[in-house]
């Protein structure tokens, strides 16, 4: 059963039959409406009305201006930021949400277990927006030790990514040129037969490793090369360039050799003291250098709650919510399908994925069409979701038309007219939408 | 279908008998990567609640330090101390108990009104009953952004302004066109036989109302009951522009908000607080909810 079956305007069959009634039967049908009567004028109608008409009016409401709340509207950057973003949340979350759905509708017919399954993903629609907004904002925490999402990527990261041994370095001497992004590489390229030394200061004490030796230049090896990698810092002076007594070994550094004439490149770790060795170098001219792994940073965590991935991020909250009844919906209309229409698909060799997608989803097409409206109807008015999700500093970034409409209007800037004009812009959306659903309706009575 | 364990008549997974041992297995095993997907995503639909519930009971100098994944390798660490604390938080408190004035007060309200206007768009007769009927659907789709600014200043006039009747009224009003659209089609479907029989028997129509009506049309008020109940318990716009000192819950608590993770000690166990009472409500009516999703989506 689909929503829209329901909603009919159609008399009882009989009721009809005596159009006006009697007078006393108008009194009681007087009697019994008019209660909702005042309500829907005083709460709905009557606000409406002067929301529009107050939109034409200056911040004060003593001055008509015309359009100009509209104006401003579509120039000030903020509410530019808004409409452009609840622009993105229409374009995506319905589509998303029906999507989501309609695979874990047809999925869970698949299993034994489907109750707990439902279960879990429609438990979100129970809770308040803003009691999910509260729960994902603690999953977006930045800081991987606390944020559950970052702690999951640096999870996953370790596994592939060995995080470096020194953070920052620079190099002592021109015969090094580079950066911690790209690399120290030797200016000179080096031949087997040579000993090759990397400089490196400006490395934060906290990080020179503890078991530190002195730096050692190791002899040459015969087709092979050698070389050494040290902290070329010495309290009170040395030279540049030169390994000195006092001066450590850099151990655990990623040191790279690669043919001048292209081709595959080989690494080595270094030692306590320092040193590395290639042996078995084939002849010819090589470029040497420290590898970028070297430095590669500890993941410090992406900033969800900032202003670039807000919305996205808030997207993600929504979607988790409104899944589960998306689910249910379809699921529900997925029960009404005639099996024996699948069956016989499946009987001709149709493939799953082709009953699906030729069968399943044109008899859903009247339930998906009233997911995907509901969705577009509650999108236009996202706002619990937003306000607690977004801290304070980028709520401008994660601005939507309903946040946008009550921050000019309560949040401080008390501009009612601005904030009227987002209202009656917010209705202006919705009304095509209505008109839709309307025909729809009248059309399924026929 | 009106739980959400909807039994399909015939489920894909219903194996026919004719099919041997093995054929069974490997029906079963081409399942299993099936299986294993559908675990992962109900398990990752479930963390970010059981992460709340983790961090509320955590004290808060350990959450600093570490996530709310430290209770699965030091299980010692959990306290009910933030619930204590919670629990002799006044201004909580109190939050709670408007929450549950404002959700009873904005639940039976609107059912009263609207269950009134529904049995007289379906079995009342009088002039442009359909059009009306039309309008209220209508009324559906209006924004309450639509009211905020009108009702602010009207509430400032009347001097109910910050009250918790002031809510209440806001929510039975924005409620009713959903109420009175899905009452107004449960009525229609009770026999006429007995409404004629009563009318015969020469009853009021009020009396038709109470004694006929509401007592068949119960399923339907019990749906409509559980979605006002959880509109109104889980509001955060109208209550944060109407209210400054009847906060319920979710103003309360967002009050706090501005230093997160300052404040975490007390945000995670009051929301988790106020997301038990709507998740008992809807483990215990799961049917009607269901039931009144299906009815009407639309809101």
């Amino acid at each position: 059963m689909s929503s829209g079956e329901t909603i009919t305007a159609r008399p009882p069959p009989e009721a009809a039959a005596a159009p006006g009634g009697r007078r006393s039967d108008k009194l009681v049908a007087l009697a019994f409406l008019a209660p909702a009567a005042i309500f829907l004028g005083v709460w709905i109608v009557y606000p409406t009305i002067r929301t529009i008409i107050r939109s034409f009016y200056d911040r004060s409401g003593d001055e008509f201006v015309w359009l100009e709340n509209y104006e401003r509207m579509f120039t000030t950057e903020v509410l530019q930021t808004a409409i452009r973003n609840n622009a993105i949340w229409v374009l995506v979350v319905p589509a998303l949400v029906t999507a989501i759905g309609l695979v874990f509708a047809v999925l869970t017919e698949r299993i034994g277990w489907s109750v707990a399954f439902k279960t879990a993903v429609f438990m979100p629609m129970a809770i308040s927006a803003f009691a999910a907004g509260v729960t994902w904002r603690l999953v977006y925490e930045k800081e991987p030790e606390r944020g559950a999402l970052n702690a999951g990527i640096q999870a996953a990261r370790g596994v592939f990514v060995d995080e470096g041994v020194i953070s920052d370095a620079s190099a002592s001497s021109d015969a090094l040129q580079g950066s911690t992004a790209q690399g120290f590489s030797l200016v000179q390229p080096v031949s087997p037969g040579q000993v090759v030394q990397f400089g490196l200061t400006g490395i934060p004490s906290s990080e020179v490793p503890e078991q530190n030796e002195q730096a050692r230049v190791p002899e040459p090896l015969q087709g092979g090369i050698t070389g050494v990698v040290w902290r070329d810092f010495k309290p009170g002076g040395g030279t540049p360039g030169e390994v000195e007594t006092e001066e450590v070994g850099l151990p655990g550094v990623t040191v790279e050799i690669r043919p001048t004439t292209g081709g595959g490149g080989r690494t080595a770790l270094t030692e306590t003291d320092g040193t590395f060795a290639f042996e078995d170098v084939e002849p010819g001219e090589y470029r040497a250098a420290i590898a970028p792994a070297t430095f590669s940073q500890p993941f410090n965590g992406v900033s969800w709650l900032g202003a670039k991935l807000i919305t996205p991020a808030i997207i993600v909250a929504y979607t988790w919510i409104w899944a589960g009844f998306a689910m249910v919906v379809i699921a529900a209309g997925l029960a009404a399908i005639p099996r024996d229409v699948l069956e016989a698909a499946r009987t001709d060799g149709a493939t799953e994925w082709q009953v699906f997608r030729r069968v399943t989803v044109p008899l859903l097409a009247p339930v998906l069409s009233v997911v995907f409206i509901t969705m577009l109807i509650y999108v236009l008015k996202v706002f619990d979701i937003v306000i607690s999700i977004a801290p304070g500093s980028v709520q401008d970034d994660a601005s939507v038309l309903a946040l946008a409409m009550w921050r000019t209007s309560f949040g401080g800037v008390n501009d009612f007219g601005t904030g009227s004009a987002i209202a009656v812009f917010i209705f202006l959306l919705v009304i095509p939408i209505l008109l839709f659903q309307i025909r729809r309706f009248r059309s399924e009575q026929r | 279908m009106t739980t959400l364990d909807a039994p399909a008549p015939l489920a894909p997974t219903e194996v026919p008998p004719q099919r041997g041992t093995g054929e069974r297995i490997v029906a079963f095993l081409a399942r299993v990567p099936l299986q294993i997907f559908l675990i992962v995503v109900g398990l990752l639909w479930l963390v970010p609640t059981l992460g709340l519930l983790f961090t509320s009971l955590l004290a808060p100098e350990d959450f600093q330090e570490k996530g709310w994944w430290q209770v699965f390798s030091e299980p010692s660490k959990l306290t009910f101390d933030n619930y204590e604390a919670v629990f002799e938080n006044d201004t909580i408190m109190s939050a709670l108990w408007t929450t549950v004035l404002i959700a009873v007060g904005g639940t039976i309200l609107p059912i009263v009104v609207a269950s009134l206007a529904a049995y007289a768009f379906a079995w009342l007769e009088f002039p442009g009953r359909d059009w009306l009927f039309l309008f209220v659907i209508a009324l559906l789709v209006v924004p309450l952004q639509m009211a905020l600014i009108p009702i602010f200043s009207l509430y400032d006039t009347l001097g109910i302004f910050d009250t918790v009747l002031s809510l209440i009224l806001f929510h039975t009003a924005f409620g009713l066109p959903f109420a009175i659209f899905l009452l107004r089609n449960f009525f229609v479907g009770i026999p006429r036989d007995l409404l004629e029989a009563a009318r015969i028997d020469g009853a009021s129509e009020l009396k038709i109302f109470v004694r006929v009506i509401l007592p068949l049309g119960l399923p339907a008020i019990a749906s409509l009951a559980i979605f006002q109940f959880l509109w109104t318990w889980n509001d955060l716009i109208v209550a944060l522009t109407f209210a400054r000192e009847t906060q319920p819950i979710t103003v309360a608590i967002f009050s706090q908000m501005r230093q997160f993770g300052a404040n975490i000690e007390l945000i995670a166990p009051a929301t988790f607080i106020s997301l038990l009472i709507p998740l008992a409500v809807f483990f215990a009516f799961q049917r009607y909810f269901v039931q009144g999703l299906l009815a009407g989506s639309v809101k």
